[in-house]
């Protein structure tokens, strides 16, 4: 482990205002997306869908497509489910077979039954109109919750069942705590299906070297063990793959994973002989993408005293993840880590349930569950509050983790590193002039609309412990998360580090380089970071759970540490003394005492590099470290009582938006956002601000906008962006932002992650607030998204 | 179908290219003139990545065939720097401002702001985001956006009023 | 998303494009003008046409003309060019209304109103207020040229009486010559800028002592096509500004809305009623100043 400094230092470039390295190439026009990737040769890809929610393949007739100019090849699910191996699921599921392309059977609206391989995707398309498949049209499984009862159509046979889990967990003495509660509240909350959706779709372009027997993979890609699941489907040695990760990806925020499209393209390279690329278009992408989000309902009952603190909760949260789970059911279990939010409940009942159905497959979104988890858990703080007759507040500071409490252990076994809760959420009520927004709230309600003030605080779980992934699997036994960076000095000065894994918007480059310069105090923009393609990286994990900052901050720490600690032995060796004899200050290693006996930073490298007779006996030749970080905190299996630490580190945030409410439409205006987070050291603060406000955003989408909405026959009535609607700068409002700063004991600069929790409190926040609009009507709404028809309609019915 | 051959004026440059009718100005921009910058998004003309300039207007590449440009003016995000490689007062803000994560939206972005400051070189906050409107990003949350444009349109008054 | 294969040609005169029109023959050949309809539909392959004729370089299809009773609109006409005329603003406020809340800037520096009217999308704000003010439209095939009252355009959803050979070439759009006109205009989208939910329109004219002496409204999403709301128009007559809401229930005689993955039939009805009403509030508040 590495320490985290006793007391905040000045820092020189770490929480200093500085420009980023990557916005440069992106505001002149040179990233490096998938689809500017150009391998001379490539063909291009075309899918066609199936139309049907759930359908046997009867006969598939490529010949029409076959004999147009310019087509190579149309494979279908016959041959690629052969010549392949299926695709990954989190859990032990062996008669859930997944395949890129439909074998037998298609079981959602926009599943893939054929892919055309051709001159260009103008012809692509051509081809694959002309390709005739009988289908015979199947009732569908839709209803997420019937999928329980036996009566459901099966959409996989030989699985038996469309529950593919199911389990509880208690963790501490619930009916104790329940039976000695005076009062509860049980609800129901619903999360809709919505998802990243990211401006960029998912592509992947591959290129097999039959000479150096080499699977070359550049992807808009981020996602773990991508190059371990490609070597397993094709059936080749991993090192056979190499994943490029310096193409620049275009957002992803969980969902670009791709496998399908990858096992397709890089099955088709190998057979075909030449590059092969795929690009998602918009209509590929949102019914056959799979990468949806949570679908979810939960039903909650808490155990509270007459002053509103609770004791403890029942969760059952339902998830319907479509017809091909891949890692998706295990998003039922990530919230573990943070099941009680920031508050002090004493003991949890969860029974996470995963359903399948004739949907589009679903996918890992920013915070891996915990968003639709902390609407949850804050629906039941509003109704505590409103249960006692309790301000919304003042229910919360009862119920929040105090500031002398850290490290605090919650029912589930992880452990809260620090915080000042009470301190962010009180700085918000100041910053946002609560009462003030109360008046404002009422001065509209006043003129006949209706308004209303939301609060949510909520919890940023950083770092990546996946272990609860064990029990839900318990083939699953999986304890490292590391990641890792190489770097070296060259000869002349110049600083390289290279990071193992692609970037999709969250400037690693910037958080590598700004952690290096911090520690070797080097000026960051002299330090190059590179993207390490797969067999040349270290191990990784990618950039998941809002941990970058803290795994790889913290292995960046330790390998700039290395490096100085390299250089500060062999100037002790050429000065002729003590290795504690020397300081080390802005590029010069100084005796000290003796000012005029030093070494500067070009001097110790050369002497690194090329001057063997000066260097230490057994020293090192050249001047590099690298480091492989391991999540702190992590390693051991759950206990018997299914207790284990998952997540290290916590962000924490406060949210408090004004919304008004036009009564006769239903229309929600969201106009002020304020958000007091802390994530510990900002190690940029634009980057980290950024994150903020587009959590928010993502958020207010999710809470107000967008569904991937079904009809009853299970065709997507939302699968363009007529109909699922992302945000635009008019639906945002401007957020203000308040920063504290707990470091994190935990990492090398007390960072903790800071790319979740605009999203992870958000819906909970806009809820509240449209709640308490609703609130003079008697009305509550819980389930998202919100729309303008469901306050109208609710309205109607309140007042006819 | 036949192909067409068409002269296309890019960021000032003139090229003659054989097409299909059918190739979109977004399309051909990026696979026969390889001007990369100019993103794909939708393809149905929502989420305005494809933002260029036609005769100094923005519009939407992805919703416009390429032979229909013949004739004019066309200036894509690579058009927008200066003569010498440097980026332009608003490209820089863009970049001071930290108005990106993924950078994908930001050339759209940049084509609204810049079509914005050109009639309008004292935009509110509101007069900002419609111009951005028709363009969505995903990670920003379109504050920072919103900061780079007034930055820029701060910077340009005070450097008319030095002269 | 790629456009099946077409052939394009280039019109540089009505003439020419009506002849091309009335060679068809088997084929089906699509007027693209400033495609923001036309291109998606084209990438989804929901319209396949065999030829697409540009008429954005034909002249004498652009310009906006005062003819003191009327405005005249060439068929070509940018949305935007509309959004910044004087002679609109001066003489037609409500289609000033109208055309601002259509799409974001990148969709008026092409679209046209000629585009926009064709298509007939149910809830297009341009259309909602030429079928208001009751437009005279302008078509021309080599057989002659035709005026057609806008009132009878809409047939249904994106369907409009028009035939594979004629061209729209002018849209004319009268001007009320009453001493106090005012106008409203009010729709309701999920997001600003999208096709409106549900929208009304609504230009009135008022007497000396405040009261309707003349009344156009059309609502827009609240049927298959735009609708002009005759009976409420005629009840208004005699109306003032506290005295119509008895009336506005008149509204569900004439509309048939629908329920989509946008909003429920009920709900289109009921906001309907609510725009219209602030619609007309609007105008005669403003032809009260």
């Amino acid at each position: 482990m590495v320490d985290a400094p006793a007391n905040l230092p000045n820092y020189r470039y770490v929480s200093r205002k500085r420009r980023t390295k990557e916005d440069r190439r992106f505001v002149s026009g040179r990233g490096k997306f998938v689809a500017d990737v150009e391998v001379p040769g490539m063909k291009h890809v075309a899918i066609l869908p199936s139309p049907h929610a759930r359908a046997n393949i009867i006969s598939i007739d490529t010949s029409a497509a076959l004999a147009l100019p310019g087509v190579h090849y149309v494979l279908t699910g016959d041959e690629l489910g052969e010549a392949t191996n299926s695709l990954f699921h989190g859990l032990d599921l062996p008669n859930v077979i997944w395949h890129p392309l439909a074998v037998g059977m298609t079981r959602y609206a926009g599943e893939w039954v054929a892919a055309v391989v051709a001159d260009s995707r103008y012809i692509a398309e051509d081809a694959a109109e002309l390709i005739e498949v009988e289908y015979e049209s199947l009732p569908a499984a839709v209803d997420s919750e019937k999928m329980i009862d036996e009566d459901q159509p099966l959409v996989h046979p030989a699985h038996g069942t469309n529950v593919l889990f199911r389990k509880t967990w208690e963790w501490g003495p619930v009916a104790d705590d329940f039976a000695s509660m005076p009062n509860t509240v049980s609800y129901r909350a619903r999360w809709g299906r919505s998802s990243t959706v990211p401006i960029e779709t998912f592509g992947v372009v591959a290129k097999w070297d039959d000479v150096n027997e080499i699977m070359d993979v550049w992807a808009s890609i981020q996602m773990p063990q991508y190059q371990d699941q490609i070597a397993a489907a094709l059936r080749i040695p991993m090192n056979q793959v190499r994943v490029h990760n310096d193409v620049d990806v275009g957002g992803s925020y969980g969902v670009k994973r791709g496998i399908k499209h990858t096992v397709l393209v890089t099955y088709l390279t190998k057979k075909l002989g030449f590059p092969v690329r795929f690009i998602e278009d918009r209509l590929d992408n949102m019914s056959g993408g799979d990468a949806h989000g949570p679908d979810r309902i939960f039903d909650i009952t808490m155990a509270f005293d007459d002053e509103g603190v609770i004791k403890s909760m029942k969760i059952r949260a339902l998830d319907d993840v479509g017809a091909y789970p891949g890692r998706a059911p295990l998003q039922l279990g990530k919230p573990m880590t943070a099941l009680c939010g920031p508050y002090r409940i004493n003991s949890i009942e969860y029974e996470a349930i995963s359903v399948t159905s004739n949907k589009t497959g679903q996918v890992p979104v920013r915070g891996f569950g915990q968003s639709p988890t902390n609407f949850a858990i804050e629906t039941g703080l509003e109704r505590v509050a409103k249960h006692l007759g309790l301000d919304r507040i003042e229910v919360r500071a009862r119920n929040l983790v105090r500031k002398d409490e850290f490290p605090w252990k919650i029912p589930p076994g992880s452990i809260y590193d620090s915080g000042d809760f009470h301190a962010v959420l009180d700085g918000i009520i100041k910053t946002s002039n609560w009462d003030d927004l109360v008046a404002r709230r009422d001065a509209l309600r006043a003129k006949g609309r209706l308004a209303g003030v939301g609060i949510a605080t909520c919890l940023e779980p950083g770092g990546g412990n996946n272990i609860f992934e064990f029990l839900f699997n318990p083939k699953l036994e999986i304890t490292t998360f590391v990641e890792s960076v190489l770097m070296k000095v060259e000869p002349t000065g110049a600083i390289t580090a290279v990071m193992c894994t692609t970037t999709s918007g969250q400037g690693h480059e910037t958080l590598v380089s700004t952690i290096a310069g911090e520690e070797l105090e080097r000026d960051p923009d002299t330090i190059r970071v590179l993207h390490g393609d797969s067999l040349e990286a270290l191990p990784t994990r990618s950039p998941v759970a809002s941990r970058m900052a803290i795994v790889l901050g913290t292995a960046t720490s330790k390998a700039a540490r290395d490096i100085k600690s390299k250089m500060i032995t062999i100037a002790a060796h050429d000065l002729g003394v003590e290795k504690d004899q020397i300081e080390y200050a802005d590029g010069e290693f100084t005796v000290r005492g003796n000012p005029a006996s030093k070494l500067t930073w070009a001097e110790i490298c050369h002497i690194a590099h090329k001057q063997f007779h000066r260097m230490p006996p057994g020293h090192e030749l050249g001047l590099q470290a690298y480091a492989v970080q391991q999540v702190p905190g992590a390693g051991g299996l759950p206990d018997e009582n299914n207790e284990v630490p998952l997540y290290p580190c916590f962000s924490f945030q406060a949210h408090v938006p004004l919304v008004e409410i036009d009564p006769d439409t239903g229309k929600v205006k969201v106009h002020d956002y304020f958000i007091g987070h802390d994530c510990g050291t900002a190690i940029n603060p634009d980057i980290v601000r950024g994150m903020i406000i587009g959590g928010v955003a993502h958020g207010i989408g999710a809470a107000l906008y967008e569904k991937f909405e079904y009809d009853a026959d299970g065709q997507l009535l939302a699968g363009t962006f007529v109909d699922y609607l992302l945000p635009s700068a008019h639906e945002i409002p401007p957020v203000v932002d308040s920063e504290h700063c707990t470091p994190s004991p935990l990492t090398s600069l007390g960072q903790k992650g800071s790319g979740e929790g605009g999203y992870l409190g958000a819906p909970a926040a806009i809820a509240s607030a449209v709640n308490d609009a609703l609130a003079p009507f008697d009305i509550e709404i819980n389930e998202l998204p919100i729309r303008a028809r469901d306050i109208e309609a609710a309205l109607y019915e309140k007042t006819r | 179908m036949k192909q067409v051959e068409v002269t296309l004026n890019v960021n000032g440059k003139d090229t003659t290219l054989t097409i299909p009718p059918r190739m979109t100005l977004v399309d051909c921009l990026r696979d026969e003139l390889r001007l990369t910058g100019t993103h794909v998004g939708c393809e149905h003309g929502i989420c305005g990545a494809c933002s260029v300039f036609l005769d100094d207007e923005p519009i939407r590449s992805c919703l416009m065939f390429a032979v229909q440009a013949a004739g004019h003016r066309i200036t894509t995000v690579e058009g927008l720097l200066n003569e010498d490689g440097s980026l332009s007062d608003l490209q820089d803000s863009f970049w001071e401002c930290h108005a990106m994560q993924c950078g994908y939206c930001t050339p759209g972005m940049l084509v609204a702001s810049e079509s914005l400051l050109a009639e309008n070189p004292d935009p509110s906050e509101d007069d900002i985001r419609e111009a951005i409107s028709g363009n969505l990003c995903r990670c920003t949350g379109y504050q920072q956006i919103v900061e780079a444009v007034q930055m820029t349109a701060k910077r340009r008054r005070e450097g008319a009023a030095n002269g | 998303m790629k456009a099946a294969a077409f052939d394009y040609v280039r019109a540089s005169s009505v003439d020419e494009i009506c002849r091309l029109l009335a060679d068809a023959g088997d084929e089906e050949r699509k007027i693209i003008a400033g495609g923001q309809t036309l291109v998606p539909l084209m990438a989804m392959r929901m319209a396949r046409p065999d030829m697409l004729i540009d008429i954005n370089e034909v002249a004498e299809l652009a310009g906006i003309n005062d003819h003191g009773d009327h405005v005249s609109f060439g068929a070509g006409t940018r949305q935007r060019a509309i959004e910044r005329s004087d002679i609109v603003s001066d003489r037609l406020p409500l289609v000033a209304k109208a055309v601002r809340n259509v799409g974001h800037q990148q969709t008026r520096n092409r679209g046209t109103i000629g585009g926009s009217i064709v298509h007939g999308d149910p809830s297009a704000e341009l259309p909602m207020a030429a079928l208001a003010l009751e437009a005279t439209m302008i078509l021309r095939a080599v057989s002659g040229e035709t005026e057609m009252p806008i009132d009878g355009f809409f047939e249904a959803a994106m369907v409009t009486n028009i035939e594979p050979e004629q061209l729209l070439t002018e849209i004319r759009i009268p001007v009320w010559q009453d001493a106090r006109i005012g106008t409203g205009f009010h729709e309701t989208s999920s997001r600003q800028g999208d096709f409106a939910i549900v929208a009304a329109a609504a230009q009135v004219a008022l007497a000396e002592d405040g009261k309707v002496t003349r009344a156009a409204i059309s609502v827009g999403g609240a049927a298959p096509s735009p609708v002009k709301l005759h009976g409420l128009e005629a009840a208004l007559i005699g109306k003032s500004a506290d005295g119509f809401q008895d009336i506005i229930a008149l509204v569900d005689e004439e509309i048939d809305a629908e329920t989509d993955v946008h909003a429920t039939a009920e709900y289109r009805r009921r906001v309907t009623r609510k725009l219209v009403s602030r619609a007309i509030d609007d105008a005669i508040a403003e032809a009260g100043k």
